[in-house]
């Protein structure tokens, strides 16, 4: 039988979280001394591997606060005793990935300005508030569901994070779906396309660490519970790739999208090979497998699924963001365009090392947030019909 | 000892609880205090926003005559690296403001060379993006980026139609100082404002016209009288990416 999880497990598990989030600040301050000559970036591609980090830790976030909306919103009773976990979750998530994007601006130190000088047409100032937003509301949920006295706000407090999250994750796919200049973006279908993709990513994440926890407390989660998880992961994932392929047949019907729809699907190198293999088959294909085949189903399987649904996610960004900006724009319609500013060329980009470390350091801080979270408040999902250490015939 | 246990775990509870109150509170301090200082301090520093000289009545545009742009001359380039202390470099990472575009027509072969720079639409959707206002348009029509404000989050790069955007990705030395430049702040053509500013034209411009090429033209698209409108009045004429109806203050003759 493996320990319970000891305070010598704990501080090893915090130093390892420090010493990543100590990395990534490093390496953005690297990034600060030298530019971001010392990246993968350029002037074509000028959203690296940093923002498929953020990006994925910020979608992930408003997702992973499902559990606790179908807890205390739609009254589900396996979810309930989730939803603090779930709540916190969010909120080191969020943290992790804003750390990521605010550290991989030109300017970082003027962060201020971001906060003092606020355009409204931009989608970006807009997430400026919603993110600061989605950090009170949560944190307001939090707290009823930890005080006693405010328990009967629960449900109201859960309902307005519910709907806040579904905001934050229109605006996040806004981002993109507001760009006219470029091919792949400027989609009516990418916000609820984000906030599908956030359903499936935010629940694999929650999974992922439900079940670290379970493991490391000796408990064994339900059976009962598991296998209900592990059916809702297999909807997200299925209603996550069904939008994933309207998104392309829109864009295979409009002929002017013909050439970059054949670029992200065939000739692009890196980029069909991400989306196929990697989001296609590790992302989407061998999750559902896992979910749903009657051998295998179970927490060992489930578990695999969370996690190759997190894999797939990022190689799915990696195909969105850095695809979509290495595919040439289209300024000269009809003509073969050529120059040295990168005009009708493909741009070659390679995530280099301060780009990995920094993306790092945020999963590091959402780590961070996460164990510490767990470690002072009670946030160990109780189930009443679950006995702990129950053995492990549950589990099967 | 059940009454012991419940009591420890209820003072344990109501230490943390004070224990969390007072970190929200100091967190909340710490992340308030100097937010509300430097406010301060960012509305000391910038009195006002309003550029000096720009005349709401001018919409200042260029036209450029692709039948007499020569393929492979670079001097309206060359000019501008030199202006505004570009290096004139080509790596993917440098900056470039303007640009020199090659073009084959894909069904009839015909061939074509024009410059390409910031197209300075009346409608920029780098200055509707930028989350802090960087990005912004001068009455007179030159779109511009404050680099006092500009935070380098390469949205503006993101969202223009006409790749007219460098990001600067190394330590800049020996600017000019009309033309303020610096390292994680977005930037692209100005219409060399500090020389219109003076009543001059842009030094591509010019850079042509000396060279004897007349391939470009610049001025008030607004004034019926200018050159510049009644060129545009009297022969065809289009803007780069027309279906997108953000009409750039750029026009160009001879390209269909």
């Amino acid at each position: 039988m493996r320990a319970r999880f000891g305070p010598a497990h704990y501080y090893g598990l915090l130093a390892l979280g420090g010493a990543l989030v100590l990395i990534g600040l490093g390496s953005a301050h690297f990034m600060e001394m030298h530019g971001h000559i010392v990246t993968g970036m350029n002037n074509q591609v000028v959203w690296g591997l940093p923002h498929v980090f953020a990006i994925f830790m910020i979608v992930a976030a408003s997702g992973v606060l499902n559990v606790a909306s179908i807890g205390s919103v739609f009254g589900q009773p396996i979810y309930k005793p989730r939803a603090p976990l779930s709540g916190l979750l969010c909120l080191a998530m969020l943290a992790g990935g804003l750390m990521v994007l605010m550290l991989d601006l030109g300017r970082p130190e003027r962060l201020i300005v971001a906060a003092t000088h606020y355009n409204p047409t931009s989608v970006f100032a807009w997430n400026v508030l919603l993110y600061s937003g989605m950090f009170a509301i949560v944190a307001l949920y939090l707290w009823t569901m930890f005080e006693r006295a405010l328990n009967k706000h629960a449900k109201s407090a859960g309902l307005l994070a519910l709907a806040w999250r579904f905001v934050l994750t229109t605006g996040t796919g806004s981002i993109f779906g507001f760009l006219v200049a470029r091919q792949a973006y400027a989609s009516a279908v990418l916000a609820p396309l984000f906030i599908v993709l956030s359903f499936a990513w935010g629940l694999a994440v929650f999974l992922v660490v439900q079940s670290a926890m379970y493991a490391w407390n000796a408990q064994v989660l339900d059976a009962a519970v598991q296998r209900r998880m592990a059916r809702l992961l297999g909807v997200f994932v299925v209603a996550a790739f069904y939008l994933v392929v309207v998104y392309h047949l829109t864009n295979l019907y409009f002929e002017r999208q013909a050439a970059f729809e054949a670029f992200i699907l065939r000739d692009g190198g890196i980029f069909p090979l991400l989306l196929w293999g990697g989001y296609g088959l590790v992302g989407t294909a061998l999750p559902l497998l896992l979910l749903f085949h009657p051998r295998l189903a179970g927490p060992r399987a489930t578990q695999a699924a969370a996690l190759l649904v997190v894999l797939g996610a990022f190689a799915w960004l990696y195909v969105f963001i850095i695809g979509g900006q290495a595919f040439p724009l289209e300024i000269f319609p009809g003509y073969i365009a050529s120059s040295s500013f990168g005009d009708g060329a493909v741009v070659h980009y390679a995530p280099r090392w301060p780009e990995w470390l920094l993306g790092l350091g945020g999963v590091g801080l959402a780590f961070v947030l996460t164990t510490v979270g767990v470690r002072v408040l009670d946030f160990m999902p109780q189930d009443d019909f679950t006995a702990p250490k129950a053995g492990a015939k549950a589990a099967s | 000892m059940k009454p012991t246990a419940d009591t420890g775990a209820k003072q344990g509870l109501s230490g943390r609880r004070a224990f969390l109150g007072l970190a929200a509170a100091g967190a909340g301090g710490l992340l308030l205090a100097p937010g509300v200082h430097l406010m301060e301090v960012a509305q000391a520093a910038a009195p006002g926003t309003a550029a000096p000289g720009a005349n709401p009545k001018v919409r200042w545009g260029l036209l450029i005559d692709t039948t007499k742009c020569a393929s492979g001359c670079t001097d309206c380039v060359q000019a501008c690296n030199t202006e505004n202390g570009l290096s004139g470099g080509t790596r993917p990472t440098d900056a470039q403001w303007i640009r020199k575009v090659e073009l084959k027509s894909i069904k009839t072969g015909r061939s074509a060379s024009l410059p390409v720079m910031c197209q300075h639409c009346a409608e920029p959707p780098c200055v509707d993006v930028c989350p802090t206002g960087a990005s912004f348009k001068r009455a007179d029509g030159i779109v511009l980026v404050d680099r006092h404000s500009c935070i380098g989050c390469r949205y503006c790069v993101m969202a223009c139609p006409y790749q007219a955007r460098s990001f600067v990705h190394e330590p800049l030395a020996d600017q000019k100082p009309e033309v303020p430049r610096g390292k994680g702040c977005v930037e692209g053509c100005t219409l060399c404002v500090h020389r219109i500013d003076k009543g001059g034209a842009p030094a591509c411009v010019e850079a042509c016209e000396r060279a004897g090429h007349h391939a470009m033209l610049f001025g008030d698209l607004n004034d019926p009288n200018s050159a510049i409108a009644k060129r545009v009045r009297e022969v065809a004429t289009m803007q780069l990416r027309a279906d997108l109806r953000l009409d750039p203050g750029v026009r160009y003759q001879g390209l269909t």
